[in-house]
Order: structure tokens, then C-alpha cells, then sequence
């Protein structure tokens, strides 16, 4: 059953209670929390999401979102994020909750699931072959990602670019794009269809939002996909759509200091980012307009591909 | 003495201790029952021991495919462990060579560079070594000259270390991070025991390939093991210490003789009473094999009655996974009767009465971020 059936109560039962049970590309959430912003961000982002019962069903990854059980909480309310019973981070303003939770939940993914090489990496797809797109913060990824899954692209994630270790597939993990600053009314007028949920504003990364990822990447996200280019977009104000190619051995040294497991993985780590750097062609993209920067990776996605 | 097995409740949630016992146990488990054990084994850093358990019997392939990677990421981890162990160790040595000082690696670090099976699946957060308290000040320059700083305590508990601890402040490097504890002793010198550090090292075995670098004998590593545990206050990895107790003592068992040497070598260095509990609870928990000679041997050094039903009382809790599904009631006392028998252990009221007032109510930023003396 998809998240949506559940009734607005029932939702907030579960949640309150035993928890909601969520399956989000390769792994399984429960999550608990008494706050009605966290109930919220799962109606408006996860509806098209599998949910089963959570008292019967396996759970990788048990995370409770609640306030702190201090006095603090009447002085100044904030929300801890618990998984399973450990706190790995200090508590946030309580308007933060729902952010915390999409946070938390990569911390989750990029603290345990070492089967994959994790890259910090949107992944986006089309025709069977995914765009890795690798960046520092305020280099315009997470914009650039939402206008193409808004476009036509399958949205694989905004954040982890999970390279399974066996296979050098990439799985999808396409829960809600984060939208930061500016980002949030760019997206909004670039495209009608998009769903961005309530901002929380003075966050540490400024005011940020969640994008609905499109329905169809949700319905496609047990299917992996090989990786055809490592595209480093960077916006600038003004600049020209640009397009250029990119050393193969730059690129592996920025992915491995960019990965949240290499070091991790030992001689294994060295092996699947090589093989993944020979079977992709590697770019710098410039681009201030959204429209053509999307016109430009779908000329990329039609062209055959180099390499293979 | 009798044996406090018996008293083991069909009720516990205790899945991690149970499958250590019992591997073949997992034929029955239902979802919930992997879902509880892999939660209590992660919040134990027991995953990566428990799948090499598994390994071990043939039942790598009953887990259910869902659950598997959880146990295969650990064990990565874990792997990765082992090698940055000798790679830091190896560095030690470096930093250390031509300064003509017997270093004793201690604990984890020693079950790797020993290959003992207590190695299998462990988790490390730093290195321990034991050197001779008068090289201290020598050791702690030649591994500043290497790397290793003193970690950013507050001023207290910088002065709590170098004036009542039997190690200074933990060292972290600068480029690795990794965090090394420099020991003198393996009790405090406020302690109420004294084992001889000189007596540990005129019995400790060289590592080969690693001029100067040595591990404790089987019986000194399983009484400093036991000790460790019985004498720290917060057991975070209680249960994952004991359950290397109990591949030491399965291991080290098999010779001639061993357990009248152990215990005898317990009363020499007055360790009786922390062996005693080690042994109680391994048997507790993980059906360790002891037999009762070993008991009757320990007899001068064991509790009287109600204090050994007080231990028990707190030790069957704070040994257990440190996950909620295997708290009761009484866990939260539990907790704070092992922490204040700890410190009653490691230093006289006069000392120890100021030391809790400090840390209950003089809590500064930098001491709750910092790694803490407990």
C-alpha cells in the first residue's frame, strides 16, 4: 500500500505510535514522531512511497524525531533526531524538524550502508545511463537536479550516489531534492508540476525546502542504472551553457575525497571508483539558465555514448 | 558458588548474547527477531562478530536477504579496522625505535597483533599501550614528534589525568585521527589494587616483525580484560568486552594447566575479584566454559552474599546490549550503581566525592564535546 491510502489520523497514529513504515529505494525507514511538521513533510513528499505495517515488517533504519525531554523545551522549542537511541547530532529549532529528518536519514544511509561506494553526488538518469553530478555546496546541483527530473529525467538522488559494489550499478534513492535559498522560487517558476513543501528558514544551510520527487522515479526506484558521465555543474550569473571535458584522473580523486566511504572500503574503494571513472565520460558544465542547462544534458543523453 | 545461569529469564530481549550461544538458534527467528538483533548487535558493535559467528557454523546463508548487508558492512568496517590497527601500530614502533622502551600493546590492538581469535569481527575506537611510568614524558614527546597531540580537554580534566590516572590524556593524529591511550598502569594509582605493571611486563610476548613491541601473556590479557571492565564506569561496549573474554578464555583454555595458572596469577597481581566477575558473567551470558575449580580457586577473592546479589542485580543489566528493548525498570540504577562502584574502585571518598560533584554540575562545553576520564 502506498503512503497516500493512510488517512491523514491514521498517519498520525502510526507515527505516534509504532511508527511509519517506509521503503525508500534499497532501504527500509520506521519512523516515530509526536510532530505535527514531520507528519506533514510524509504527506506532502513520500505519498507515492510503499508503507506496510510496522509492527510485523523489517526496518534498516529505526529514527524517532521528538523534542528533547528537558525543561529547555518550554524556553525554546527544538527537536532531537534519535536513531535508535543514540543522538548523533546536537537538537535543532523545532521548525527545523522535517529538514532533520531528510538530514538524518542520509547521515543513516552514509554511516552504515557500506555494500555501496557512496558518493556525495546528485544521480540522475535517462535512457538507461545516469549523470553523476558531483559538487561543492552553491555550485547550483541540487537546482540544476530538480530541473531535470523535472524535465524528463528519472531522479536516482539529490545527495548519495550509491555505486553497488558488486555490480558498479548505481541504485536509486530518489526521496525528496533539498532546495536551499534562491533555489526554492527558481524551481517554482521553472516548472508548474513541482511540488516544494513548507520552508524552514535560518537553517545552517540558509532557508531550505523539499521537492516531490516525480511520481515515475518513485515507481522506478528498485531499478539501477549504469553510469555513462561524472558532470561537475557549476552556476555562475550570466555565463554561457558550457560543456567541457574533464580529466579522467582529476575527477576520480575528487570523487574519492567526495565519497563518504573510500577510506572505508580498503583496496575495494580503489577498485570500484576506477571502474566507474573507465566507463564514464567526464565534464565541467557552466550554466546560469535552467532551460538551457536542461536542453544541454538531454543533446548529451541523445548523442551515443564515447566510452564502452 | 552456585552459578547464576538458572537465573537467566526466558523473558530477556537479549538477542545478541542469545545467538552468541546458540547460533543455530537463528532457524527459528521471525523478521521482528532479526530486526531487534541487528539493532541491539549495531548499539552493541557486535554485527561484524556475530556474522563471523555466523560464518563459523555454516549460517552465513540463513540470514534473510534483506537483513544480510547489515552484517556484511560491519564486517567491512571491521576489516578495514584490522589493517589501520597494524598500519598504527606499525607507526608507533616508528615513532618509538631507538628509544630502547618495552611498549605492551593492550587489548584490541593486542588481539590483532597476536592474531588471537577475540581479533575476529571487533570494532576499534583507539589503541591502547602500556609503557613504564618513568618513559612516560620520553613517550608522549617522541609520539608528539610523530604526529599524535593531546586531545582538547578542559583544564580539569587534563589535571585529573596527569595527577590520579593511570594513563594521560588520549592522543589523536593529526593527519589520521586515529586516537592512541598512553598507559602507565592498567589500574589508577588511587585505585584500591595495585597490579604491578612491572610483574605484566616481565611476562609480556614479543610481536614478531616489530622490534619492541609486545602483548600481554594469555593469562595477564584476560585479567587486564576483566579488570577493565569491572573497574569503567559507563560500559558502553560492556557486553562486546565480555564476549572478548570469552574467546581469550575458550582460546587461552586449552593449555596445561591454565586455569590454576590464571587464577594463581589473579591473586599475585590482586586481581581476584574483578576474574571472579569476569567468569560469573561470561558464564552468564555466554555459556563460556569455566569449570568450578576455578571457582573454588577464586573463593578468598569473591563477594559475600549480598554483595554478589547486588552485582548480579546490576551487572545482568549494564552487561546487556545497550539498546532499549533490553532496559526494565531498574536498568537506569543499575547504570549509576556501576558508574559509582567504579569510581569508589578507582579512588578514596576524598578524592572521588569532588571528582562526581565536578562532573555532575561543573560541565563546561569543551568538557561534553571532549572524549571523558570516567
Amino acid at each position: 500500500m502506498k503512503l497516500l491510502q493512510l488517512s491523514p489520523s491514521e498517519l498520525q497514529q502510526r507515527l505516534s505510535g509504532p511508527g511509519v513504515w517506509l521503503r525508500t529505494g534499497p532501504f527500509s525507514l520506521r519512523v516515530q514522531s509526536r510532530i505535527p511538521s514531520v507528519a506533514k513533510g510524509l504527506v506532502d513528499l513520500y505519498g507515492q512511497f510503499e508503507t506496510r505495517d510496522s509492527r510485523h515488517a523489517f526496518a534498516d533504519f529505526h529514527v524517532e524525531l521528538n523534542a528533547p525531554s528537558t525543561l529547555r523545551r518550554w524556553l525554546r522549542p527544538q527537536v532531537d533526531f534519535s536513531f535508535d537511541g543514540s543522538l548523533p547530532f546536537k537538537p535543532l529549532p523545532l521548525d527545523q524538524a522535517y529538514p532533520m529528518l531528510e538530514w538524518g536519514l542520509n547521515w543513516c544511509v552514509s554511516m552504515h550502508a557500506h555494500q555501496y561506494l557512496i558518493i556525495h553526488a546528485a544521480v540522475v538518469e535517462k535512457n538507461g545511463l545516469a549523470a553523476i553530478l558531483p559538487a561543492p555546496p552553491g555550485s547550483g546541483k541540487s537546482t540544476l537536479t530538480a530541473g531535470l527530473v523535472l524535465s524528463g529525467w528519472r531522479l536516482l538522488s539529490d545527495e548519495l550516489t550509491l555505486i553497488d559494489r558488486l555490480s558498479g550499478l548505481i541504485h536509486p534513492l530518489p526521496r525528496p531534492v533539498s532546495l536551499k535559498n534562491q533555489s526554492i522560487d527558481v524551481i517554482r517558476g521553472f516548472s508548474l508540476e513541482a511540488f516544494i513543501n513548507r520552508a524552514s528558514h535560518d537553517t545552517a544551510k540558509g532557508t531550505v525546502a523539499h521537492m516531490r520527487p516525480p511520481r515515475e522515479s518513485v515507481r522506478r526506484q528498485h531499478e539501477p542504472a549504469r553510469p555513462g558521465w561524472v558532470i561537475f555543474p557549476k552556476w555562475t550569473a550570466g555565463a554561457e551553457t558550457v560543456l567541457s571535458p574533464r580529466s579522467k584522473a582529476q575527477t576520480f580523486m575528487f570523487l574519492a575525497q567526495n565519497a563518504f566511504n573510500y577510506s572505508h572500503l580498503g583496496t575495494d574503494g580503489f577498485r570500484v571508483g576506477t571502474t566507474l571513472i573507465e566507463h564514464v565520460d567526464c565534464y565541467d558544465f557552466q550554466y546560469s539558465q535552467l532551460p538551457e542547462a536542461v536542453a544541454a544534458f538531454d543533446r548529451l543523453a541523445a548523442t551515443p555514448h564515447d566510452v564502452d | 558458588m552456585t552459578s547464576i545461569k538458572s537465573a537467566r529469564t526466558a523473558r530477556s530481549q537479549d538477542r545478541v548474547s542469545a545467538i552468541l550461544r546458540d547460533p543455530e538458534s537463528l532457524r527459528r527467528y521471525s523478521m521482528a527477531d532479526w530486526d531487534l538483533l541487528i539493532r541491539q548487535a549495531r548499539s552493541s558493535g557486535l554485527l561484524a562478530r556475530i556474522r563471523h559467528v555466523l560464518a563459523q557454523h555454516h549460517l552465513l546463508e540463513r540470514i534473510p536477504d534483506v537483513a544480510r548487508w547489515h552484517f556484511d558492512a560491519a564486517a567491512t568496517l571491521a576489516d578495514k579496522q584490522q589493517l589501520a590497527v597494524r598500519w598504527e601500530v606499525a607507526q608507533i614502533q616508528q615513532a618509538l625505535a631507538g628509544m630502547a622502551i618495552p611498549v605492551v600493546v593492550l587489548k584490541g590492538g593486542a588481539y590483532v597483533m597476536a592474531d588471537l581469535p577475540a581479533a575476529a569481527g571487533r570494532l576499534f575506537n583507539d589503541i591502547d599501550i602500556l609503557v613504564p611510568r618513568e618513559q612516560l614524558n620520553q613517550v608522549e614527546a617522541a609520539l608528539m614528534l610523530a604526529g599524535w597531540h593531546p586531545t582538547g580537554l578542559s583544564a580539569y580534566d587534563q589535571r585529573y589525568y596527569r595527577r590520579w590516572m593511570h594513563e594521560i590524556p588520549p592522543m589523536q593524529h593529526m593527519q589520521r585521527a586515529t586516537v592512541i591511550d598512553v598507559h602507565h598502569a592498567i589500574l589508577p594509582d588511587t585505585a584500591r589494587y595495585h597490579p604491578d605493571s612491572g610483574k605484566l611486563r616481565s611476562r609480556a610476548v614479543a610481536v614478531a616483525g616489530l622490534p619492541g613491541i609486545h602483548v600481554l601473556a594469555a593469562e595477564d590479557r584476560i585479567l587486564h580484560s576483566a579488570t577493565h571492565l569491572f573497574h569503567d564506569g559507563e560500559l558502553p561496549h560492556g557486553l562486546r568486552d565480555l564476549t572478548d573474554l570469552d574467546l581469550l578464555l575458550r582460546d587461552a583454555a586449552t593449555a596445561p594447566e591454565f586455569w590454576t595458572h590464571l587464577c594463581a596469577r589473579a591473586e599475585e597481581l590482586q586481581l581476584g575479584r574483578s576474574l571472579f566477575y569476569a567468569l560469573r558473567y561470561v558464564q552468564y551470558f555466554l555459556d563460556t566454559p569455566v569449570p568450578d575449580s576455578a571457582f573454588a580457586a577464586l573463593q578468598a577473592a569473591a563477594p559475600g552474599r549480598f554483595t554478589l546479589a547486588l552485582m548480579d542485580r546490576v551487572f545482568t543489566r549494564v552487561l546487556a546490549p545497550s539498546h532499549a528493548s533490553c532496559a526494565d525498570a531498574y536498568t537506569p540504577a543499575a547504570r549509576l550503581a556501576a558508574y559509582v562502584r567504579a569510581h569508589w574502585l578507582r579512588m578514596p571518598a576524598h578524592l572521588l566525592i569532588p571528582h562526581l560533584f565536578h562532573k555532575a554540575f561543573i560541565r563546561t562545553e569543551q568538557d561534553s564535546e571532549a572524549p571523558k576520564p570516567a
